[in-house]
């Protein structure tokens, strides 16, 4: 493997900013690694290798110009497929979507090239972003960096495998239920919802629209800083986005690395542990506690009664917001249209039967629970009882607030499943995100951090919580947790992981 | 009795816009049942002086001028369509026969 894939983002930034090396090189030595290992991982749906050998050259030729430059420029970066990228090729992992060219860029997608961050393609997903192994996908699944029979977590697995195979340093994802931080947590990678509104929903094929949230993915707490740094802040275009600066996420990652968590108050959420989380996942959090409670953290328990009511909630308004959403899949406007096989050909017909042939087994089992949950004679019961547990919800985390700074629980109750193992489980699969979806419910932002490997020998993850808009003690804490582990263990995580053995991409049928 | 049956799931499929193949009828029926089974543990916690949450952080209203921005030129908007017909998107007969 090419040294240049295993740096860090931050310091692939000193080397462009000391001309030892460029972007093209850098961008170059990814596609290389891509190249050579992506047939086993299949990370990537679309690679983009002259766009981004384009805008690393353009990169390279600011930085020669001696312009002022956003710290990242030049270094390349994945982006999950969820999100519209302008003249390329945007699918959400659906047979539905699968020639869609969007008109534009995401804003998040547009502040990446303005601030020099080629692109290297788009990663694979759990198709429109639902599910919890990427095996949803409509174009086959991402596998395990750790283990290639296992799941690298979904909905972003493309993305965490991604930057867990050294394939990016970077990633972008998006998070309604845990779709950043679950796939960080199992494949030793870091992963940052950030608060709700806090990045730009604008451009990102929407799910749910009130627990959706694009954020970063890396493999370090400062590298995933760097990017919060980048796609956060107001934009007009999200009617959701919140009219408030960046958090100091880059400096509270840093002051964190340098060990300071003196004083900071930690919650950890009884609910959440215990009884249906591995015991491995639970060692690992625990020692993890116990490293920040050395550095002057202080700890105590939290109990947040309603979050047993929290996976039942989030699985009805999810899905009935998502029946909502993805009504705009009619093959009228864009995406694909099939003709019904019999009967006359109709607007209602074909309709019915481009989503039967468009939509794979979870899109359609969440639009048809969501269309129930809504429909006249349940509402009440359903969708009107998820939404005051919503508030039952907000008001634990309130109760907390009041007593710590950051609540903290594993990121999911276990390490890495075995492709196939539950895919045709629905409720099992659902479980994965039982410790990450209260945040989505609250608006508030959640951080996975790898705690060290499991008794499997898989990594497992530490979940941090703060209040809305406090981002930055995430990567307080995270930055804290992430340096005292690495001492530990004489460098990050993910060294750890084996080779991948060579496999090239089969090549791509179409490229936008 | 199931929480859920097999007409229930037909009739809200067809509410949805999915055809269904009689045999994805049966498998998402059992399936269905069990998810409704489990979430509707929810109306036992809500009681009703609860108020409910629709929006995870409360916004206000927000205006912009009123003032014209540029927007996606016609041949942007129907370059993705699969059928079109001069500046316009081609559907199939909107109006079905009564049955």
């Amino acid at each position: 493997m090419n040294r240049l894939t295993r740096l860090s983002a931050a310091e692939m930034v000193t080397l462009l900013d000391s001309r030892e090396i460029s972007s093209v090189e850098l961008t170059q030595a990814h596609l290389d690694r891509i190249e050579s290992v992506d047939g086993a991982i299949h990370a990537f749906l679309r690679t983009l290798p002259e766009v981004a050998l384009a805008e690393a050259e353009a990169a390279d030729a600011a930085r020669a110009s001696g312009e002022d430059l956003p710290e990242l420029a030049g270094v390349p970066i994945a982006v999950k497929d969820v999100l519209a990228t302008k003249g390329l090729t945007t699918t959400c992992g659906s047979k539905i979507l699968r020639n869609w060219i969007p008109a534009y860029d995401a804003t998040v997608v547009k502040k990446l090239r303005e601030a020099h961050l080629p692109v290297l393609g788009k990663t694979n997903m759990d198709e429109f972003a639902m599910g919890s192994s990427t095996e949803h996908s409509a174009y086959g699944p991402t596998h395990n960096p750790w283990d290639l029979d296992r799941i690298p977590g979904g909905s972003g697995g493309g993305s965490a495998a991604a930057v867990g195979a050294f394939e990016a340093p970077l990633a972008l994802g998006s998070d309604t239920g845990g779709s950043i931080r679950q796939p960080a947590a199992v494949t030793g990678t870091v992963g940052v919802k950030p608060t709700y509104g806090g990045v730009s929903r604008y451009g990102l094929v929407a799910m749910a629209s009130s627990l959706d949230q694009v954020g970063p993915v890396a493999r370090n707490v400062l590298d995933t800083a760097l990017l919060h740094a980048v796609i956060g802040g107001h934009d007009p275009k999200d009617q959701t986005s919140l009219n408030d600066p960046v958090p100091p996420v880059v400096e509270a990652a840093r002051l964190g690395l340098a060990g300071d968590v003196k004083g900071l108050r930690i919650g950890v959420v009884q609910e959440l542990g215990g009884s249906g989380f591995q015991a491995g996942v639970m060692d690992r959090f625990q020692e993890a506690l116990a490293l920040l409670e050395g550095l002057g953290a202080t700890v105590r328990q939290v109990s947040c009664p309603s979050f047993r009511y929290a996976l039942g909630a989030y699985y009805l308004i999810m899905p009935s917001e998502a029946s909502s959403n993805l009504a705009r899949f009619d093959a009228m406007r864009y995406g694909i249209r099939v003709d019904p096989k019999a009967g006359p050909v109709t607007a209602e017909s074909v309709m019915g039967a481009t989503r039967e042939a468009g939509f794979g087994p979870e899109v359609k089992r969440r639009i048809i629970l969501g269309t129930y949950a809504l429909s006249a004679g349940y509402y009440d019961a359903y969708y009107g009882s998820a939404q005051k547990v919503r508030t039952l919800i907000q008001r634990d985390f309130e109760a907390a607030w009041e007593q710590v700074d950051v609540l903290v629980s594993p990121t999911s109750p276990t390490t890495a499943f075995k492709l196939g193992e539950k895919l045709d489980d629905p409720l099992a699969m659902y479980l994965a995100d039982v410790a990450t979806i209260p945040v989505n419910l609250a608006g508030i932002p959640g951080i996975s951090v790898p705690s060290g490997l499991a008794e499997d020998g898989l990594p497992a993850g530490f979940q941090a919580l703060a209040p809305a808009r406090a981002d930055a003690f995430l990567y307080q804490v995270g930055g804290a947790l992430e340096a005292a582990l690495e001492d530990k263990w004489g460098g990050p995580l993910a060294a750890q992981a084996l080779e991948i053995p060579t496999q090239s991409r089969v090549k791509e049928a179409s490229n936008g | 009795m199931p929480a859920i049956s097999r007409e229930e799931v037909a009739r809200v499929a067809a509410l949805a816009r999915i055809s269904l193949a009689e045999d994805e009828l049966d498998h998402f029926a059992s399936q269905l049942d069990s998810i409704v089974e489990a979430v509707r543990t929810v109306s036992e916690a809500a009681g009703g002086d609860v108020p409910a949450t629709s929006h995870p952080i409360p916004l206000v209203n927000i205006y912009r001028p009123d003032v014209v921005h540029p927007s996606l030129t016609v041949e942007e908007a129907l370059e993705s369509a699969p059928a079109r017909e001069a500046n316009q998107f081609k559907v199939p007969q909107i109006l079905g026969e009564e049955p």
